[in-house]
């Protein structure tokens, strides 16, 4: 066997799998095997590394050199240069990596100086496809102390005293859910892990899964010996193939490891583990009406109590937890609840992972710990607004969360500092929106999605996000009253008391925090008929500035309406005729004297 | 085949040793060689591969290889540096496989320099 020097980690998610990673891992074999290089250098695919906007991302060690958008093209010349002749290609690496006369490590760049990396440890380190790789960082070494050390009330105990909290967006204490399971008395009781991660833009669970699959199948069999079931059921949406895969991959090789299966360490305690495929429904995310998913019944929630801890998946005690939480339990098996209850906030400990996501310059996957301020992520981690647009609001927790504006930037991240401002957690979506967008767009958009979502089980669900929905967009065409402002106001209130489950409750906060903080933006629409954001069709019209124009007609060629009068090289006859226009943009987009205006 | 809690600690031993490099330890020694055009011409592959051999069979665990490009004392290739914690670097010059083995030896096991083979023994440097 040969000494390896190199290893060149590819990044395996989705976003850089869409971006051609594997075809660059095919290329490195290549080129490894052309300089007669393949016994000195090992190509490892590897989780994400959560800079999914610079994707597709190789790091060689031992030089921790950072290279980002890579393409097939540039492997050639990093073989050649980088593994031959140890010269790391400077103008392939991460920009921000690359100081005037040194290379900075990748911690300090402000994309990840920030970050603590507890959930996502493992992406990006490991390979998700080797049990050994994960055993050596530890792995399965919690689930033998859990088995060998300590007792099931021991382990409930020590998670509740960690103070995690669920991390799906609830935000219940994970231990105390584990008491009640434990408490019951049956003999069959389950384990479910819910990987139906639906919120627009976040996928956190998604590189989990497809980073760090062995982590999960250890969580889940030491929450089998904490309450005393001995099957689990992991619920992944099956639009997520590549996560698929590997977990069953994953659970293939923990079974031939005996880490699954009956007398698992020979401690007499047996676990098994089986996939389940949810076909992308938003409610079976859900916790009930996931169970009922996995059941094999249509997937709409029931009315709790009896909570899943009592009466769950098949009428039995279940304990359901959301990836990210899962993440959390072989962490403090090892490290223990203090080392946990060091991080965060009073009452929200920990780290969360945040799908950053708009108008931001570093799109991608940050993990920060509890109490970070907004500010922060926005500004430092995601380095800002990009194309000097001004910030104007973020998005936490997706269809269900509400908007947070400029002047609350330096709010604490943590579950009650959100919910007090009328957002919420949630799974950990962030969109960033800068001044361009418009607020009752937003709200519109979101409520578009949760009124194609609703299971239709409920009525205030069903039929009110639909009336919710109409009224935006009277509003956003310019035919809205003040009556309707009360009216959206009203149904958000009704619609969140009196809806069965979690989706029908939180679906009124976009519109309600939007109303809340941007109320002018709504009355502009309705007074004025008039979008301040220039985001409506309805309320805008173009113009052609004929003292900026050169009357070079591009913008009659691209207009699909042919909407555009003049003659060529002469400025002065150019104008819009607004019957025709569609308000496409693409004059806009194609005008090079950037004459042409909307308002 | 069901593992015991001993064999899931001996694969992680195992592994350990592969993953090392991906551990950034400051106590590490790194040993460079040169590897530019002039380098590879005066056959510092050979040397490179001699290195990462002598480094595994000896279970240096906390010595990393690499390369680097030219120093600029191309007429005294292969050139290799031994950069260690909080000393100064050492640069060996016109370094071949036979003497990595003694370099590997008394250097990087005993951690005395080998004189001889370094660039202060040229007269020409003197």
């Amino acid at each position: 066997m040969n000494f390896v020097r190199n290893h060149i980690l590819v990044c395996g998610g989705t976003g850089c799998v869409a971006a051609k990673s594997k075809e660059i891992i095919e290329e490195f074999n290549l080129q490894l095997q052309k300089h007669g290089l393949e016994n000195e250098a090992k190509v490892i695919l590897t989780g994400c590394f959560g800079l999914c906007a610079l994707g597709p991302i190789v790091v060689v060690y031992p030089e921790g050199s950072f290279y980002s958008e890579i393409k097939v093209e540039n492997i050639a010349e990093i073989v050649e240069e980088h593994i031959l002749k140890g010269r790391v290609v400077e103008k392939l690496l991460y920009q921000e990596t690359v100081k005037e006369d040194s290379i900075a490590s990748l911690n300090e760049t402000g994309f990840y100086k920030k970050q603590m990396r507890i959930s996502l440890r493992n992406c990006g380190v490991i390979d998700p496809e080797n049990i050994d790789e994960y055993i050596a960082f530890d792995g399965y070494e919690a689930l033998a102390k859990a088995l060998t050390a300590m007792t099931p009330d021991e382990i409930v105990e020590e998670i509740l005293k960690s103070g995690l909290r669920g991390r799906g967006g609830g935000g219940f204490p994970t231990g105390l859910k584990w008491k009640f399971a434990a408490k019951e008395q049956n003999d069959v009781k389950y384990v479910c892990c819910n990987a139906d991660e639906g919120d627009p833009g976040a996928f956190m669970d998604r590189s989990v899964l497809e980073g760090d699959p062995h982590n999960i199948i250890e969580s889940m069999a030491i929450a089998g010996y904490a309450i005393g079931a001995s099957q689990g059921y992991i619920y992944v949406r099956a639009e997520y193939p590549i996560a698929v895969e590997r977990m069953q991959h994953a659970i293939k090789q923990a079974k031939e490891y005996g880490f699954l299966g009956n007398n698992i360490f020979g401690t007499g305690f047996n676990f098994d583990l089986e996939v389940r495929l949810g076909a992308g429904a938003f409610v079976c995310g859900e916790e009930t009406a996931l169970m009922m998913s996995i059941e094999g019944q249509r997937g709409e929630p029931r009315p709790r109590p009896p909570f899943p801890a009592v009466k769950g998946l098949f009428g039995k005690p279940t304990v359901l937890n959301n990836v990210e939480t899962f993440t959390n339990i072989t962490w403090i098996l090892l490290h223990g609840a203090e080392a946990f209850q060091a991080i965060g906030t009073e009452k929200s400990k920990g780290t969360k992972v945040f799908a950053l996501g708009g108008n931001i310059t570093n799109t991608g996957l940050v993990e920060v710990p509890m109490g970070i301020t907004l500010r922060e992520i926005v500004e430092e981690i995601g380095g800002g607004v990009p194309n000097g647009k001004a910030f104007k609001a973020a998005q936490t927790g997706g269809p269900s969360g509400g908007c947070i504006p400029t002047h609350m930037l330096d709010i604490k991240i943590d579950y009650d500092s959100l919910m007090a401002v009328g957002s919420m957690m949630g799974s950990g979506g962030l969109i960033v929106m800068d001044e361009d967008s418009c607020m009752v767009d937003i709200a519109k958009f979101f409520l578009d999605f949760t009124v194609e979502e609703s299971c239709g089980k409920c009525t205030p669900c069903r039929i009110g996000t639909k009336r919710m929905l109409d009224i935006l967009e009277k509003i956003s065409e310019g035919h809205g009253t003040l009556e309707d402002i009360d009216a959206l106001e009203e149904l958000s209130a009704h619609i969140k008391e009196n809806s069965l489950c979690g989706l029908g409750q939180t679906a009124p906060n976009p519109v309600a925090s939007t109303l809340h903080h941007f109320r002018d933006e709504y009355l502009a629409h309705v007074n004025e008929h008039r979008c301040p954001a220039g985001v409506c069709k309805n309320l805008l019209q173009y113009f052609i500035q004929q003292d900026k124009c050169i009357g070079c007609t591009l913008c009659q060629r691209v207009c699909p309406t042919a909407a555009i009068a003049g003659e060529v090289k002469k400025p002065e006859t150019f104008e819009v005729i607004q019957d025709k226009c569609i308000k496409c943009g693409a004059c806009i987009d194609k005008c090079k004297p950037k004459a042409i205006i909307k308002k | 085949m069901a593992k015991s809690i001993e064999e899931l600690r001996a694969i992680r031993e195992k592994m350990r040793d592969q993953i090392d490099l991906r551990h950034k330890d400051e106590n590490n020694i790194r040993v460079v060689v040169g590897m530019a055009t002039c380098g590879i011409a005066a056959g510092a592959r050979p040397v490179l591969n001699a290195f990462t051999e002598e480094t595994r069979k000896r279970n240096l665990t906390n010595v990393t290889v690499g390369q680097t490009g030219c120093i600029g004392l191309c007429q005294h290739e292969p050139i290799v540096e031994v950069f260690e914690p909080g000393k100064e670097k050492v640069t060996y010059v016109a370094m071949t496989p036979d003497k990595v083995a003694r370099v590997v030896l008394e250097h990087l096991v005993n951690r005395n320099v080998v004189a001889e083979y370094t660039v202060g023994s040229l007269d020409t440097l003197k």
